[in-house]
């Protein structure tokens, strides 16, 4: 087989994404209609439920905060060629930083105290269960795929203990903390913007979804604006060639990993600040493996990842309305979109990529051939 | 025979009920992680196969029937495994985690579609399901005190699928160490080039490798929903193909160590089950939940190597390029 020209940046970064997005969607819309409904009817009913309902746009956005900080999670990972697989573990574990602080500190400091150190607990924990694989990928040769899938199944546990145990409400039988005092809840997007005087549907929009803007930034400036984020794509890029130009790998990828962590564990701002209020059993509900579907889609770029975010909140509440619209498909059929989309996004990113890159240098060159 | 004895006995016998998926599946990750391809889609070639062993067993009246179909569906998964970690050399983690959301999400899509039960199957008449097979002299070999009640409750008294995961075991150490497609399969997943400069085609062994992986994963998942279940219910795999895989290394990618490793997590989750909510003379309330994560915690520390060395198969995770 030749070996395929490259692939004009344009085609990588759209035309591929789109391309990926449509096969998915195709297999899906097939498996749809062997159930015996119309896909067509059933694409509407999500984009209605997650764009045009009252109140709608607030989940999809509040979906989309989630899956910007897994996305960010698994991104950050993948520059320096590392496949966290963990950030559902992180997640969790951030929940718990997040919840410790608020139950703490809520009920007798000021939310402007309360709240900042809340975000930075979570990201702290998150931190902490991303840093120990990568510590041991670092240090001690373990894969960091295998054990960060190890991590999420102890997180799994340990959250389960802790909130069946010591962290337990009192005097209540399921697993979860008592509610955060006012201090330590993020404010609702609807209280923001009916302060400022524009009156909106309420939603679980929360002031996270800023941070989550804010991380978007951030990650930019990290990977291509500081020393730092250059030698986390130098590693990923060639680890020899990165530590022959005197770069310490294993202190970059150990770093890489926390920054990860970090940025899983703050989802749970979203979750644990902004909705719950609480500290709850399975909040993460596999947010963190959709960030890997969002990282791949996103080309590992913070405006592709805010798109892909973008997208799966958009599935994800869309998902929510097939239940009331359809007998036979529901929100599980979400599931089946994302498992396509990273198989043909991820696993099978180099079938479209030859025969996409060969017709579009013939094109070029028959283009070429006319201007002579 | 004292309490304490027959209670031991009796988690014993619950080790084995709960080992069985875990000992197929591990078998299934030995094959294609010998290969060279890492395989986390055990957990959703499982879940898949065992939704199709439920449901075709209802809705053809044969468990039989089930564990063909659960075969036939796992196979076909693992084939799209091989098709984009081999034919087109994608990320194999990628590949298998697509599988593991896939399975999630096709298993109760269809099973709502099929049955509108909310992803369920309807539950297994016993005749649609392996039933307890009762040895031959049970009544009289029980008369001998402690190999009587050993016979009776160990030995005796399971559905056919333990009995197969049993013979899998040994079978598949034969394949891999007696055979001359178990030597190329085991040197495919070191040295490829050696194995292609020999005139062996590194592909067609591979996809044998993720071919076997499948049928072992269909024979987990069918235990799961008609032998140790009477139905499927949605994510009922619950993590076991995880395991599984945690078995896989604990045992060094070998077959009899991963047995082992498999019996001693199946072991801690029977334990677990049974001392819940018990309070143990100096140690109190059983750590029910440190005992359910001791599998991945001792896969940690293994890999690690903090306790022992586990090195994986050279290549594995290489696609080959020729």
């Amino acid at each position: 087989m030749s070996a395929a020209p490259p692939l004009p940046r344009w085609a990588d970064l759209f035309l591929l994404p789109v391309l990926n997005l449509l096969a998915a969607f195709f297999v899906c819309g097939l498996i749809v209609l062997a159930i015996g409904e119309n896909p067509i009817t059933a694409l509407g009913v999500m984009l209605k439920g997650a764009f045009i309902f009252p109140g709608s746009l607030g989940y999809t956005l509040y979906y989309t905060t989630n899956f910007i900080f897994t996305g960010l999670a698994v991104a950050v990972a993948f520059h320096a060629m590392m496949f966290n697989i963990g950030g559902e573990g992180q997640a969790y574990v951030g929940g718990l930083g997040a919840g410790l602080v608020s139950l703490w500190l809520a009920q007798s400091m000021p939310s402007l105290i309360v709240l900042p150190l809340a975000v930075f607990g979570a990201a702290l924990f998150g931190a902490a269960w991303g840093i120990v694989p990568g510590y041991l990928q670092a240090k001690r040769g373990s894969h960091i795929v295998i054990t960060t899938i190890m991590f999420n199944f102890i997180a799994a546990s340990l959250m389960v203990w802790l909130l069946a145990g010591p962290l337990i409400e009192p005097g209540q039988m399921s697993p979860q903390t008592p509610k955060f005092a006012a201090a330590g809840q993020l404010p609702s997007m609807q209280s923001m913007l009916g302060a400022v005087g524009i009156e909106s549907a309420n939603s679980p929009l929360n002031l996270s979804f800023l941070i989550a803007l804010a991380a978007l930034f951030g990650f930019w400036v990290l990977i291509w604006r500081t020393r730092l984020g250059y030698q986390i794509r130098t590693v990923g890029q060639n680890p020899e060639a990165a530590r022959y130009a005197g770069i310490n790998v294993p202190r970059v990828v150990i770093i890489t990993l926390a920054i990860s962590g970090a940025l899983a564990g703050l989802m749970a701002t979203n979750e644990i600040l902004g909705v719950q209020h609480r500290v709850v059993l399975n909040f993460t509900a596999g947010y963190g493996f959709t960030g890997i579907a969002v990282a791949l889609m996103g080309r590992n770029h913070p405006i592709g990842i805010f798109l892909a975010s973008l997208l799966f909140g958009a599935l994800y509440q869309g998902g929510a309305e097939l239940d009331f619209e359809f007998q036979s498909i529901t929100r599980e059929m979400v599931l089946l979109i994302q498992g396509m989309i990273i198989l043909f996004s991820g696993a099978l990113a180099y079938m479209f990529n030859p025969p996409v890159a060969r017709l579009l240098a013939r094109l070029a060159a028959r283009r070429e051939a006319a201007n002579v | 025979m004292s309490d304490f004895a027959l209670q031991l006995l009796l988690t014993f016998d619950a080790t084995l009920r709960l080992a069985a998926p875990l000992i197929l599946c591990a078998m299934a990750g030995i094959f294609s992680e010998r290969s060279g391809i890492i395989d986390i889609s055990l957990e959703g070639k499982m879940l898949s196969a065992a939704f199709t062993a439920a449901a075709v067993a209802h809705l053809a009246g044969s468990p039989w029937l089930g564990v063909a179909a659960a075969i036939a569906v796992s196979v076909a998964l693992g084939l799209v495994h091989g098709f984009a970690c081999i034919t087109h050399r994608g990320n194999q983690v990628v590949s298998g985690l697509a599988i593991n959301i896939l399975a999630s999400g096709l298993t109760v899509t269809i099973g709502i579609a099929l049955f509108r039960q909310g992803g369920q199957t309807p539950p297994l008449a016993s005749d649609d399901r392996f039933r307890p097979i009762t040895w031959w002299l049970v009544d009289g070999i029980n008369q001998i005190p402690l190999i009587g009640t050993i016979y009776r409750e160990l030995i005796s008294g399971h559905n056919a699928l333990v009995y197969v995961a049993l013979a899998a075991v040994p079978l598949s150490a034969w394949l891999l160490y007696k055979t001359r497609f178990g030597l190329r399969l085991r040197a495919v997943g070191e040295v490829p080039e050696a194995v292609d400069s020999a005139g062996v085609s590194v592909y067609w062994l591979r996809y044998r490798a993720v071919i076997i992986a499948g049928m072992l994963c269909g024979l987990a998942g069918a235990y799961l929903s008609t032998g140790q279940g009477a139905g499927f219910v949605r994510e009922m795999s619950a993590g076991k193909g995880y395991i599984a895989l945690a078995a896989v290394i604990f045992g060094k990618w070998r077959p009899a160590q991963a047995f082992a490793a498999c019996l001693m997590f199946g072991f801690l989750e029977a334990a677990a089950a049974r001392l819940q909510g018990i309070h143990i003379p100096l140690i109190g309330e059983a750590p029910v939940q440190l005992m359910l994560a001791l599998p991945y915690i001792m896969t940690v520390l293994l890999l690690a190597g903090f306790i022992g060395r586990a090195n994986p198969p050279a290549a594995i995770g290489e696609p080959y390029v020729k």
